[in-house]
């Protein structure tokens, strides 16, 4: 089932609320989930996560709303197939696409393992784009900063014309 | 005459070379790549896993034609023997040879670049090499990794960097590790605290048989945990720095002991080497560690002559697979304790 805001991502938050004896169903994905939210009267706690998510909705409206566990199984990768119950109980994904299929809950995870969620190493020729040569300019640029402070202006010019070089191959 | 045959086999890291060999017995680098489009080997269908098998040899023929003889060899067509002594290697893990179906290891000449195709990742890119190394293996499989590259197209995001199958692993994809022999910082009570420092700063300490187990031998191997948001360079310097402040802790400790208790340490080692050039059965937790003591024996020169012996090469030649594959058939693991009893005194004592 997709989201019912967005229509683009599957929607894995399933609640009701009931005001005055009127029962409406929601069906969100997890990031319109989130901004929904406060439209709908529930209070999200500032550091999001998968679990505190859902107790937040639990705690803030009990008597309305009811919410159901999260549709794991329909909260799936469309490349592999993979559902997230799956990489819950293995730990590992299933194809490269999972990656932005379960992106809302895989970036706090990265972050939580790795202490941070951008790539900064090596980059392939045949499918790295062109962030290959982003990171040469970036690198080329903090030489180009340091040869400016240590007044070696040669150098600096060299190091600027070669910048530009790579400047024009990517435009 | 075996020994000259086990050394025949012998892979690159039990060789002897590198720096630091009195502490680190061997470096290792490892990267984790997957190609674009294909599910990963753990979720992938038969299908799936035949095209990645196809696509790799065909690279691999293509690297071979223009640069360094590369072999691959697919799992199924190993004997169990075989694709075991490939595990006590350390050329592939243990899970790669459970399920030999389209699994393949692709080697170079002198086998200290192995990748693992379908394991847990399409392509597990290692290079191990002897002593203190790091650099050299991380280069070794980083070349390799660019054959590889030029001739596939591998998952890759741009902010995520190389997708793994593990969320671990995301990013460079790069796992370092040295495996070091601390036994006289073990004596002084001191690997716990030194140990738990290098958890603070991002490594990972294991025994020598991996995840959770003992530390055997006081042999540990050191690696680095995260592997994103950071280059390939700042994990290797990471490993590096702790690795040398190891290698001085521990000639320090060893300088300590033979300072404050010359005549103990003495006892020690040549109890282990009484033992290791007497015993009649051996296990191989036994036999791992005595030599452990007696390495110690060697570095510390308390025991003169005895350049015949590696620890590495005795480790080596005392594993279950290996030791069947030189004296030449099956045993059971009582009779494997009886012979590797005999191998290890004739490494032992070589001029008897
Ligand atoms: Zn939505
Ligand atoms: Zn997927």
């Amino acid at each position: 089932m997709l989201c019912e805001e967005c229509h683009k991502r599957q929607a894995v938050v399933h609640f009701t609320k009931i005001v005055n004896n009127e029962k409406t169903d929601y069906h969100f994905c997890e990031e319109c989930a989130r901004q929904k939210s406060e439209e709908l009267g529930l209070i999200m706690k500032p550091h999001y996560t998968m679990q505190n998510f859902f107790t937040g909705l639990l705690g803030a409206d009990t008597e309305n709303v009811f919410v159901t566990q999260p549709d794991y199984d329909t909260y799936k990768c469309n490349s592999c197939g993979l559902t997230f119950t799956d990489f819950r109980r293995t730990g590992r994904l299933g194809c490269g696409s999972c990656y932005e299929a379960f992106n809302d809950s895989l970036d706090p995870l990265l972050r939580r393992m790795h202490g941070a969620s951008k790539h900064t190493g090596k980059v392939p020729k045949r499918t790295g784009g062109t962030l290959r040569v982003r990171h040469e300019i970036e690198a080329l640029r903090g030489k180009l900063a340091e040869a400016i402070r240590m007044e070696e202006y040669e150098q600096a010019a060299r190091l600027r014309d070669q910048i530009r070089e790579l400047e024009k191959d990517q435009a | 005459m075996w020994i000259e045959n086990a050394r025949k086999i012998l892979p690159a890291w039990a060789k002897n070379g590198g720096d630091q060999t009195d502490v680190v017995l061997a470096s290792r680098a490892r990267l984790a790549r997957n190609l674009q489009d294909l599910s990963f080997p753990g979720h992938a269908s038969e299908a799936t896993m035949k095209e990645v098998l196809r696509r790799v040899e065909q690279a691999v023929n293509a690297i071979r034609a223009d640069h360094s003889p590369l072999k691959l060899t697919r799992m199924e067509d190993l004997p169990l023997l075989e694709r075991q002594i490939l595990v006590e290697k350390h050329l592939v893990s243990p899970q790669h040879i459970e399920r030999p179906q389209h699994r393949a290891v692709i080697l170079n000449a002198d086998e200290s670049v192995s990748t693992m195709v379908n394991e847990e990742d399409h392509l597990r890119i290692q290079a191990i090499l002897p002593g203190q190394q790091i650099s050299e293996a991380t280069a070794a499989a980083d070349k390799m990794d660019d054959l590889l590259e030029e001739r596939l197209d591998y998952a890759f995001h741009e902010e995520k960097g190389y997708l793994t199958a593990c969320p671990t692993n995301t990013g460079t994809g790069m796992r370092v590790s040295v495996m070091v022999h601390l036994p006289a910082l073990s004596m002084i009570d001191q690997t716990r605290r030194l140990l738990s420092a290098l958890s603070q700063i991002g490594l990972n300490v294991r025994g020598i048989y991996g995840e959770g187990s003992e530390a055997y031998g006081d042999i540990y191997q050191i690696s680095n945990q995260m592997s994103l948001g950071r280059t390939e360079e700042e994990i290797l310097y990471n490993l590096q720095t702790a690795c040398a402040q190891l290698v001085e802790s521990e000639r320090t400790a060893r300088d300590a002991i033979v300072r404050d208790s010359k005549l103990q340490v003495e006892d020690k080692v040549w109890r282990a080497f009484g033992t290791l050039s007497q015993a009649r059965l051996l296990t191989s937790e036994e036999a791992l560690r005595l030599t452990s003591d007696v390495k110690l024996g060697t570095d510390l020169q308390i025991i003169p002559d005895m350049k015949s012996i590696y620890l590495k090469e005795l480790l080596f030649v005392t594993s279950p697979g290996i030791l069947q594959k030189i004296i030449g058939r099956e045993m059971s693991p009582g009779e494997r304790d009886q012979y590797r009893a005999m191998l290890v005194r004739d490494l032992v004592n070589p001029n008897k």
